[in-house]
């Protein structure tokens, strides 16, 4: 007899992992499940990576409710996760009479959502705040409280947590189906494994809607909604906080931001496509991004991007976050819907559904020795001389230096491999410690992790992969032969 | 740690620089985050170096061996396996490695050789997906000279730099297939003998005018889109070929790695990347010099050498107070299709001393009789005609002392190359 879970948790996004770990103050036996060689591979590691102040969403619906409550737990849970977040302010930005009403709607829906210290500013403070802005600004909306985070940093962090707490992560499980019983949920099927559980709760993202089917509710669908990105040299990074245009009905429109590790980012478009796997970058989709960013910034240049990706947004037929138990398939919990600001939005959700499982009869014991606090491994780049030597007097490692435009160290990605979520392959070191992330974007550090990561997992090199089975980086020694 | 000068780098122009600087007697430490010196000769097992300076035909490793060797017996002293974090600009150097963890140095003169990196695919913002399978060429000879590796099967090499046709070469022998090397303008731009050597040589396509327009694959790259462009390097729709392959290898330049020496605030000059120097290899800041592949991308280790030797040279002139008194100084000024001019700045004392060597490159090529001026005001300095000009080629000039009494009313002078009349 296989073991039951309290909870299983479907989709190790920023979502599930706060779940998870919001889940992991009670005496439960949790697993968290995802289909990819590591947790964050799906919208949670590309997206903006704005914490929203809450202006945005129409009021009284689940997004305005959640991205306010979520924007002002976020001090406290990155604090105790020691995650880089950073309330830098964001700023809609208003160039005709047009934009400038808009402002003025943007202000009111925030006041009623209940957002703190909004303000429409000058032009004048504008340029002050942002040098770099198209001089042709006639005002902006000023959000005190918006902010940005690191979040596979987040996700990363609060998985972590959640296993030190108890929490058990499967990765590269893929949840084909779901177990049942006189029908209520009874676990969740994976390949020809299973694991039974009293409650499943779908995290799935851009899969909720699948996950929804295979409990025989097809009522809600999710359509993927690409966004993409440019991330440009830190050194040629021009601002230092949030740039919105006037939002349109279908996107926020395209933002220039800093990320908290001082990149300058631009996107996103909005593109609805296909395929839920579809995140490639398209030559006409960049030209729309650059364009727009630069009606922002005009002196954004491409000469200085380092890399380029594309993100899905989780679009839900219902235009809301759904976040309920499913009254036809009792025992599972869906969160299906998370688009933007669902990030923001994370930990209030993790809260929400913690209540919606105690209404469903989920018995909450708190643990005597649940601890929230998560220290975050050593960052070498962020250390004093002085603190480098005493830690590289600890462990040798510490001091030979693996990523060259990142500083990052062999110790570093040796606690990231042997971490409480053990990164195990070359992206996965990457979110974690940045290696690789640069201008010379692996260039110089590829032979150098692979080795490390052959070593570490004991693995011949030939095994060793960007991001999971099928992704190998190298296919052969080089006196070897092809059969 | 102390020392007289301190080099960062050890390839052929940290090697160089150290061995000319010792052997003036003072005391030298090369720096270098490798667990051994020489630098990115260290990789390079093909043939082809030497050949001005041995007029002998060596492979990188037997070029630098001989220069460690130099280095040794003139006393250099070296810290490997340990990476220059930050020079500050009163020329303490910080270091870090595994045995001695934060070491600082802080010598009388500074020599800046950290060679270069190659641009990537983010900066060339190739669209499609982002599976495994994407390396600079760089990085693929790294894994196959050095690690033993083999990054894949069937390749296709975007761009015609050296590395990326040296590779082509070195990937049939280890048994791969190269389907194609593409290159966006309309001419090649690494040097002709590595065409005729890498390429030709095994029926290898090369096609001009054509670049990557689409990457194809979810986890390993399973194709990419090759597309025609035109004269403003724009795609040409309707000109696609998918070709199956599971490698992408990018050699679309090199950039000069400057990040310290930005950090210090060194003045720099964007059409090389590198630092702006003077005949001594000297930057702006005093007592701190450059040479080799941080100041401008060469082509051929041997100017790299007698680059790193002016540098090292200069460097223990300062340190022992024999620095030349700061005259009238000239700029050198890229004029008509000269992408760029190394020194950008030289004493007039100098040239009246000596004579001055000009490196440069152009922007367009001209494949016919061709004619490069210098020029001061109006006064015509120098002249020579050449058979052709290709941007992959660097060019050399010497500057006879005799000219600089033209000098003494300006303060600089302008090379310009066009097709000769
Ligand atoms: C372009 C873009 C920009 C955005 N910008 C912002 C922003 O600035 N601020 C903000 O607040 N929000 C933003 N968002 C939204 C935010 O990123 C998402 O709301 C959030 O990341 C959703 O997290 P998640 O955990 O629900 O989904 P995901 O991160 O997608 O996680 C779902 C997980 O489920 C796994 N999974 C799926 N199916 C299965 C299965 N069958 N079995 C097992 N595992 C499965 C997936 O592998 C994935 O890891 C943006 C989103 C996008 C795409
Ligand atoms: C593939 C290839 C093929 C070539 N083929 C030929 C050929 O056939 N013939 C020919 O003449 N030339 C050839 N060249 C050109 C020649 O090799 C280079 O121009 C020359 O090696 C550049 O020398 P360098 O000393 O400037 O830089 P490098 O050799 O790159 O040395 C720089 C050194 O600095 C170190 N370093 C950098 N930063 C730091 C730091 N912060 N701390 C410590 N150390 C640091 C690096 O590890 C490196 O060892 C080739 C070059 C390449 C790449």
């Amino acid at each position: 007899m296989s073991e039951v879970y309290d909870v299983a948790v479907v989709g190790a996004g920023v979502v599930g992992c706060l779940i998870a770990r919001a889940l992991s103050r009670y005496q439960l036996k949790i697993l968290l499940l995802d289909k990819e060689a590591d947790v964050c591979c799906g919208a949670s590691k590309a997206n903006t990576a704005i914490v929203h102040a809450g202006y945005d969403p129409k009021p009284g619906t689940q997004k305005a409710i959640l991205n306010v409550g979520g924007n002002a737990m976020y001090d406290q849970l990155c604090t105790e996760l020691g995650v880089h977040f950073l309330r830098c302010g964001t700023y809609v930005v208003a160039f005709s009479d047009d934009d400038v009403q808009t402002l003025d709607d943007l202000l009111k829906r925030g006041q009623r959502n209940g957002v703190p210290g909004l303000r429409i500013i000058s032009r004048e403070e504008m340029i002050r705040a942002e040098p770099h802005i198209n001089p042709e600004v006639r005002a902006a909306l000023y959000t005190p409280s918006g902010g940005i985070v690191d979040p596979f940093g987040l996700t990363i962090a609060a998985a972590e947590n959640a296993v030190a707490n108890g929490v058990e992560v499967r990765l590269e499980t893929e949840v084909t189906g779901l177990l049942r019983h006189e029908g209520r949920v009874k676990g969740v099927v994976a390949g020809t494994q299973s694991f039974r559980s009293h409650f499943v709760v779908n995290a799935a993202g851009v899969y909720a809607d699948e996950i929804m089917r295979m409990a025989g509710l097809d009522g809600f669908t999710i359509r993927p909604r690409r966004g993409e990105y440019f991330v440009f040299d830190r050194e040629m990074s021009p601002v230092r906080s949030v740039l919105f245009p006037c939002p349109t009905p279908v996107s926020k429109g395209i933002v220039v931001t800093t990320t908290t590790h001082g990149n300058t980012m631009v996107g996103p478009n909005a593109q609805d496509i296909e395929s839920k796997e579809d995140t490639r970058v398209t030559a006409e989709g960049l030209d729309e991004v650059l364009h727009g960013a630069q009606r922002l910034v005009p002196s954004l240049d491409p000469r200085a991007v380092i890399r380029v990706f594309a993100g899905l947004r989780a679009v839900g037929s219902t235009g809301d976050f759904l976040i309920e138990a499913a009254r036809e398939a009792p025992g599972l919990i869906n969160v299906a819907g998370i688009e933007s600001p669902g990030l923001s939005a994370a930990p209030a959700i993790a809260e929400r559904v913690v209540e919606i499982l105690r209404e469903e009869g989920l018995a909450l014991y708190p643990k005597s020795d649940y601890n929230p606090i998560r220290v975050p491994p050593p960052d070498f780049s962020e250390l004093s001389h002085r603190e480098r030597a005493a830690l590289i007097a600890t462990d040798p490692r510490y001091g030979r230096i693996v990523c060259r435009c990142e500083t990052v160290t062999e110790g570093e990605i040796v606690a990231a491999i042997h971490g409480l979520v053990p990164a195990r392959n070359y992206d996965a070191i990457k979110r974690r410690t940045r290696c690789g992330s640069g201008r010379c974007q692996g260039g110089f550090d590829t032979p150098r992790v692979l080795e490390i990561l052959a070593r570490e997992l004991g693995c011949p090199a030939t095994k060793v992969t960007l991001n999971g089975p099928g992704s190998e980086l190298v296919v052969r020694g080089t006196k070897e032969v092809d059969h | 740690m102390t020392t007289d000068v301190a080099v960062v780098g050890s390839g052929p122009a940290g090697l160089a620089a150290a061995t000319a600087a010792a052997e003036r007697e003072v005391s030298v430490l090369i720096i270098e985050r490798e667990i051994e010196l020489g630098g990115i000769l260290q990789q390079c097992i093909h043939n082809g170096f030497g050949v001005e300076i041995f007029a002998q035909d060596l492979t990188g490793p037997e070029y630098a061996q001989r220069y460690i060797e130099r280095a040794r017996q003139a006393g250099v002293q070296a810290l490997l396996d340990s990476m220059v974090l930050d020079v500050l600009p009163d020329r303490r150097i910080y270091v870090t490695n595994p045995r001695d963890g934060i070491v600082e140095v802080h010598p009388k003169a500074i020599v800046l050789a950290m060679g270069c990196r190659e641009r990537t695919r983010g900066a060339l913002a190739i669209p499609g997906t982002r599976p495994a399978g994407v390396y600079t060429a760089g990085t693929a000879q790294r894994l196959v000279n050095i690690e033993g590796y083999m990054p894949g099967r069937r390749f296709v090499i975007l761009g015609s730099g050296d590395i990326g046709m040296i590779m082509a070469r070195r990937l049939t022998f280890e048994g791969a297939v190269v389907e194609r090397v593409l290159e966006n303008m309309p001419y090649l731009n690494g040097l002709s003998r590595n065409y005729v050597q890498c390429i030709r040589d095994y029926n290898i396509p090369l096609e001009f005018c054509r670049t990557v327009a689409e990457v194809r694959g979810r986890k390993r790259v399973e194709a990419v889109v090759s597309v025609a462009v035109d004269e403003q390097r724009r795609p040409i729709p309707g000109t696609e070929e998918v070709i199956p392959c599971d490698t992408l290898l990018l050699s679309v330049g090199l950039i000069p790695e400057n990040e310290l020496s930005r950090r210090m605030g060194i003045h720099m000059d964007p059409a090389t990347g590198g630092p702006i120097v003077d005949e001594r290899m000297g930057t702006s800041l005093r007592g701190v010099f450059a040479a080799g592949n941080v100041v401008h991308v060469y082509d051929l280790v041997d100017w790299v050498t007698r680059a790193g030797e002016v540098a090292g040279r200069s460097a223990a002139e300062h340190v022992l107070g024999l620095d030349r008194a700061s005259g009238k100084r000239i700029r050198t000024v890229a004029g008509k299709n000269v992408r760029l001019v190394v020194p950008q700045v030289f004493g007039l004392d100098a040239l009246l001393e000596q004579g001055v060597q000009l490196q440069l490159r152009v922007r367009q090529p001209i494949e016919e009789k061709t004619r490069l001026t210098v020029t001061a005001e109006t006064k015509e300095l120098f002249r020579k005609t050449l058979r052709y000009v290709r941007p992959g080629e660097m060019i050399q000039i010497e500057m006879e002392p005799r000219v600089g009494r033209w000098l003494e009313n300006t303060d600089s002078v302008v090379v310009d190359i066009a097709k000769a009349d």
